[in-house]
């Protein structure tokens, strides 16, 4: 079966060689899992985000990158997905590949994109106690000084 | 046999209190977890009956500096992701650049850039095994294994000059020609390595305290480490026979007769033997490289307006300076498509992919890393549960976690 069959309407083209379909956010799970289970990608490559901001001609702020892969033909595929603010959410994938686990949440550490769904999202690379999303185009190079205003640990010092 | 979880997520924060289960830090600073990375363990008696990893010591914002820095800069810092193997990240960062580029580099550079991936294979796996070995108490096997990354180093000094942060790859091309020089070393090193393989393999593999706390330790199984995006050595221990040198060659190596190295039984043994025979097919391929080098330039043209060109043609021809000034000057630089790539290699670790997103001008809009350490230490918990706490190093040795890849 062929993708643009499968999935009449939506964007697929290619560039560089690779394939890549753009999805919109409703369908996002029902598409990955017919991708899954009838066109066999069964390997979740990645899951990341790129923060359209700034970015000449796009229309939406954030866009979620999905890079499967099929172990048996080689085959790969992109699949994206657009998502706006005020609070940017998709519906997460672990229900069909375990992996996607610390990906999402890494998307959501350094995007703030909620995953729906997910079990424990929960920052991963930066404290719990950081606010911003450090990947967001709007957010400086060098920081908001986070690290200059760092709660310091109190130590209960015994007493002499 | 494995428990079960305390909670789905593995948050210990939720569960029900069980008086008899111990909390245990493990890390951030222990010896065996190499770099700093730090486990919460849930002890029942010797027996782990949950883990809970916490990363990000280490975070320091490389996909951000990705977006400030242009090609060619940052793959100083791509250096330093995976510092075990360091050309293997110069490489995949250009060839996902190069691809963004549309470019096609010369066949010498290839051959190159495949004998320092295969170099740096060798050395990433020797550290690897070695330090393996070294937690679960063979402390003479890490001499053994580590004594010839010494050799590597050396040849990369001579290629490039630096031996710890190489960043020998250009756009389009290499820092320097490889010199007879570097090339004699090279032949002297693969004539030496075979020995260093017998003695570890002499030294472990049929010891018995090596093979009882490795075989059957951290069984994966083989729809399990597709589901959780496995890649690389973990993958082909667990039966899933993909590497991607061979199922979507990049650089050269369809020149080459390899063999990928798989195991069936998924445990820490299996992941032992399948890092022990990759190198030996990687010696393989250094010799069929290093014999039928090619001969020509190892950049793409100056015109390509792509390469830096070398000092030489900067300062006694226009068309070498003017080329200089093109991709230095901060209004000028490289013209790149308003498209997104990505590109995989295979990694000493498993798939390293970079997603590179161009705007048009010298920088990328976003530089992903897709870190195979990272997906991989998320396999930890699932792993570790139900064994010993003395399992704990095992573990993680066979994963081969580098702190500095996994946290960015």
């Amino acid at each position: 079966m062929d993708l643009t069959d499968a999935f009449p309407g939506m964007a697929i083209d290619a560039f560089r060689g690779q394939t890549r379909m753009v999805v919109l956010v409703e369908s996002l799970r029902e598409t990955l899992r017919t991708l899954k289970e009838q066109f066999g990608f069964d390997m979740l490559v990645d899951v990341t985000c790129v923060d359209y901001l700034h970015y000449r001609g796009a229309k939406d702020r954030f866009g979620l990158v999905y890079l499967l892969a099929n172990t048996e033909t080689n085959e790969r595929l992109t699949v994206r997905c657009f998502v706006n603010d005020p609070q940017p959410t998709v519906p997460s994938v672990i229900a069909l590949w375990e992996g996607a686990n610390w990906l999402e949440r890494e998307v959501w550490d350094m995007f703030g994109v909620r995953f729906d769904g997910h079990p424990d999202l929960r920052r991963i690379l930066l404290p719990e106690l950081f606010e911003a999303h450090p990947l967001r185009k709007d957010y400086p190079l060098q920081g908001c000084g986070e690290r200059h205003h760092f709660p310091v640990v109190a130590r209960e010092i015994p007493n002499p | 046999m494995p428990l079960h979880p305390l909670s789905p997520a593995g948050d210990l924060a939720h569960d029900e209190p069980r008086p008899y289960v111990w909390t245990m830090n493990f890390g951030p600073q222990h010896p065996a977890t190499h770099t700093t990375l730090r486990l919460v363990l849930k002890l029942d008696g010797e027996r782990v009956v949950d883990a809970m990893p916490d990363i990000g010591y280490l975070h320091s914002g490389f996909e951000k500096l990705g977006e400030h820095l242009d090609f060619n800069q940052y793959v100083t810092i791509a250096d330093r992701m995976n510092y075990v193997s360091p050309m293997a990240n110069d490489v995949a960062w250009h060839l996902a650049v190069e691809r963004l580029l549309d470019l096609e580099t010369p066949p010498r550079c290839q051959y190159l850039r495949v004998i320092v991936c295969e170099l740096s294979r060798i050395s990433d796996h020797l550290l690897c095994l070695g330090a393996m070995g070294l937690d679960i108490g063979a402390f003479t096997h890490f001499v053994y294994a580590f004594n010839p990354r010494e050799q590597i180093y050396d040849i990369f000094e001579a290629l490039c000059g630096a031996r710890l942060t190489n960043s020998y790859t250009r756009v389009g091309g290499l820092m320097y020609d490889a010199s007879p020089k570097a090339i004699a070393m090279i032949r002297d090193f693969l004539r030496q390595i075979p020995k260093t393989f017998r003695d570890m393999d002499r030294l472990l593999r049929r010891n018995r305290i090596f093979i009882d706390r490795t075989r059957g330790v951290g069984v994966l199984g083989r729809d399990e480490a597709i589901r959780r995006s496995c890649s690389g050595p973990v993958a082909r221990a667990s039966g899933v026979p993909r590497d991607l040198r061979k199922d979507e060659p990049y650089l050269a190596y369809r020149d080459f007769d390899f063999q990928v190295c798989c195991a069936d039984e998924g445990d820490c043994l299996a992941r032992y033997l399948v890092r022990m025979e990759e190198m030996r097919e990687s010696v393989k391929i250094i010799h069929q490289a290093i014999e039928n080098l090619p001969s020509g330039p190892v950049n793409v043209g100056d015109d390509a307006r792509t390469i830096l060109p070398n000092k030489e043609a900067v300062t006694s021809t226009i068309e070498g300076l003017i080329t200089h000034f093109e991709l230095v000057m901060t209004n000028r630089g490289f013209s790149t498509p308003c498209g997104e790539v990505y590109h995989a290699t295979e990694a000493p670790n498993g798939e390293l992919g970079f997603y590179v997103v161009g705007d048009g001008t010298a920088r990328a809009y976003r530089a992903r890393c897709r870190p195979p350490s990272f997906v991989h230490f998320a396999l930890f918990p699932h792993l570790i549960r139900g064994h010993t706490l003395s399992d704990v190093v095992a573990v993680l040795g066979s994963l081969n976690v580098i702190a500095a890849e996994l946290d960015r």
